[in-house]
């Protein structure tokens, strides 16, 4: 019978994609992928051909006959439709095309290479490639990925951990959502050589409880891998679920919830790397750095760093979202500006109306008007002008947003989420809500609005963490290019 | 449609003493109570507390700095309704509001009939296909207040005997 994949990640669920995988089933051998990253067209259909996979979507049960007889209108070989093939697919690679509970089909894509390539080298020489690759870690703080292995490495201790933090909490992101649900193989790969390189036995992969599909995914691949030997002895990984603590995606904060506690933030030093999870050094990653790993190692260091921009090494998966006609994820060299990421391969707003802000970075990052769409994508380019790229979320808005509502928000956001260790960040945030709210009843605006900026100031430079610390860029990023929204 | 078993010591114990030599149990031991019982009920703090070696007071403080852990069960169907950002940009202030109406609930409530309970959430991981929402743990995306009745419509008539 013919094969046809189907993606099983949450985005084809949530459009539909079980139904269309039954009406498949008494017609065709159907194989459950990951994401192609194309959300736009899910459910995505690609039936197997010997000139390669042909694309169909968004596809309903009805399509099934036209869509297996060839009548159906297809999009044509799926590596060929332009928002794929301009792509860098190196972390992501195997995402959307292979079951993802296969080992067979991930050690067919060249999975389990880069463990037995590390065991080889000997781990002094496998970190020595990830500092030359020049990765930086993907969850929003950009530091270097192979000093921070270095330094657990060199760093005393029985018990080492590796932490994967999988506490995807921002908006506008899910790359790590579905590297775990299209590839979770990668992610035990990278965590197993990390901890082959650090001398560490045991791993964590902290999740947040809002990604349920990726958790059920991640645990059968657990169960897997310990069954095949490549998990137990000598290193063994488990899961835990977070239970709605934005706040916990921050590392010490992850590490307090691991040990059972209130998701508390840490005062560094120490830091996680001499002293992490019950005080043993601990690597704390993100999902995207760690299931990079493999890619880094099998293509080769030099490779990975040849792409990229500045100090800003390697494909970033970058995310697209919100009021976006095509979103889903691109993996790219860090350097693409940020108005062909929106306008040339996002294609604008779905709305059809035209864009005015886009929040790059999550609900810490900065609001940027299309006036700073020459921003390249970049950890420094971003700061420079007073953003971040965090996570890679891009979070497109169309001329129907008010920013003023967007900076209250921000500053409420922070509120609920504060964890309560430091003043700036758990006062600041509710009187910031507070002189949000005066402003927008146009009460004393400008005295009202110069108080906010100096209580931005003390948060951004006061907090213990990017929580409290980073909450200003929003709000004053809103303020600084929309000043117009804070106008009675 | 969710089915909580009534409170019962002895389950509760059991369900400990499951997961009590974990590295780091609270979390996974909270979890678990919350699974079987739709919530953590108060008479389950002092058994954690005991178990764990910490005072009632320092239970009382992780199970209420965690967003999920609930002190009642939800209703028979739990809608959780995203609010972040991606999801605002594609109209979701005005599908709560919809819904709060539609359902004559405010955020954490639930419907007289206890039938549905609506609980805000930041972010799903949906954020390309908002609005997005999960229903008992079913993702569902490009929502709007027609498409959430529809949904609630359907997870009723499906639970129905």
């Amino acid at each position: 019978m013919t094969r046809v994949f189907i993606s099983r990640d949450a985005f084809a669920l949530a459009l539909g994609a079980d139904a269309v995988a039954a009406a498949f089933a008494p017609h065709a051998t159907v194989v459950r992928t990951g994401s192609r990253g194309m959300a736009w067209l899910e459910p995505l259909v690609e039936v197997e051909t010997p000139a390669g996979r042909i694309a169909y979507g968004p596809a309903s049960p009805d399509d099934v006959l036209g869509i297996l007889a060839g009548t159906a209108p297809s999009l044509g070989p799926t590596e060929e439709i332009p928002f794929l093939k301009r792509q860098t697919r190196l972390t992501f690679a195997r995402c959307g095309v292979i079951d993802p509970l296969s080992l067979d089909d991930y050690a067919a894509h060249g999975g389990l290479a880069a463990l037995a390539q590390a065991r080889t080298l000997g781990a002094a020489a496998t970190i020595d490639l990830v500092l030359q690759s020049g990765l930086r870690g993907r969850g929003g703080a950009g530091f270097p990925t192979g000093i921070k292995w270095k330094t657990t490495a060199d760093a005393d201790g029985d018990r080492k951990y590796i932490v994967c933090n999988a506490d995807e909490g921002d908006s506008g992101t899910f790359a790590d959502r579905m590297l775990m649900e299209g590839d979770p193989f990668a992610l035990i790969e990278g965590m197993a050589i990390a901890g082959f390189c650090v001398g560490a036995s045991k791993g964590y992969v902290y999740t947040r409880s809002e990604y349920p599909h990726a958790i059920a995914t991640f645990d059968a691949a657990l169960a897997i891998a310990r069954k095949a030997g490549l998990l137990g002895e000598g290193f063994d990984i488990a899961q835990r679920v977070g239970a709605g603590a934005y706040v916990c995606g921050e590392e010490t904060a992850l590490l307090e919830s691991l040990e059972g506690r209130r998701g508390q933030v840490r005062a560094k030093p120490p830091l996680p790397a001499h002293k992490g999870l019950f005080g043993c050094p601990t690597v704390v990653n993100n999902v995207i750095t760690l299931a990079t790993i493999p890619a880094i190692l099998t293509g080769g260091a030099e490779a990975y760093r040849a792409v990229g921009l500045g100090r800003s090494r390697g494909t970033m998966p970058v995310q697209l979202a919100g009021n976006v006609k095509f979103g889903g994820l691109f993996e790219a060299g860090f350097g693409v500006s940020l108005g062909e990421l929106v306008n040339d391969i996002g294609g604008g707003t779905l709305s059809g109306r035209k864009v005015r802000a886009v929040q790059v970075g999550g609900p810490l990052g900065a609001y940027f008007p299309p006036a700073l769409f020459d921003t390249p994508f970049d950890y420094e380019a971003f700061a420079a002008r007073d953003g971040l790229i965090g996570h890679g979320g891009i979070v497109v808005f169309d001329d129907t947003v008010d920013l003023a509502k967007q900076a209250r928000f921000a500053m409420e956001f922070c509120a609920a989420e504060s964890c309560g260790k430091c003043t700036p960040c758990r006062i600041g945030s509710t009187r910031g809500m507070e002189t949000l709210d005066k402003i927008a009843a146009g009460v004393a605006v400008d005295a009202n609005t110069g108080l906010l900026r100096d209580l931005c100031h003390t948060m951004k430079f006061g907090s213990l963490c990017a929580l409290g610390g980073f909450i200003p860029y929003p709000v004053l990023s809103a303020l600084d290019h929309f000043p117009e929204d804070f106008r009675p | 449609m969710a089915a909580y078993e009534p409170w019962n010591e002895d389950r509760a114990a059991e369900i400990v003493a499951a997961h009590i030599s974990l590295e780091g149990a609270a979390l996974p031991i909270l979890h678990a109570i919350q699974h079987a019982f739709g919530c953590v009920p108060t008479d389950a703090v002092p058994m954690v507390a005991k178990a764990l070696n910490l005072s009632r007071a320092e239970v009382h403080g992780i199970v209420t700095f965690y967003h999920e852990f609930r002190r009642t069960p939800p209703g028979r169907h739990t809608l959780h309704l995203c609010r972040a950002e991606a999801c605002q940009a594609m109209g979701a202030d005005r599908v709560g509001a919809d819904v709060r109406t539609a359902l004559g609930v405010d955020w954490h409530g639930t419907t007289d009939d206890g039938a549905v309970t609506l609980e805000p959430v930041f972010c799903l991981g949906l954020c390309a296909i908002g609005p997005a929402a999960l229903l008992d743990g079913a993702p569902l995306a490009r929502l709007d207040a027609a498409k959430i009745a529809a949904a609630l419509a359907n997870a009723a008539s499906a639970a129905a005997p």
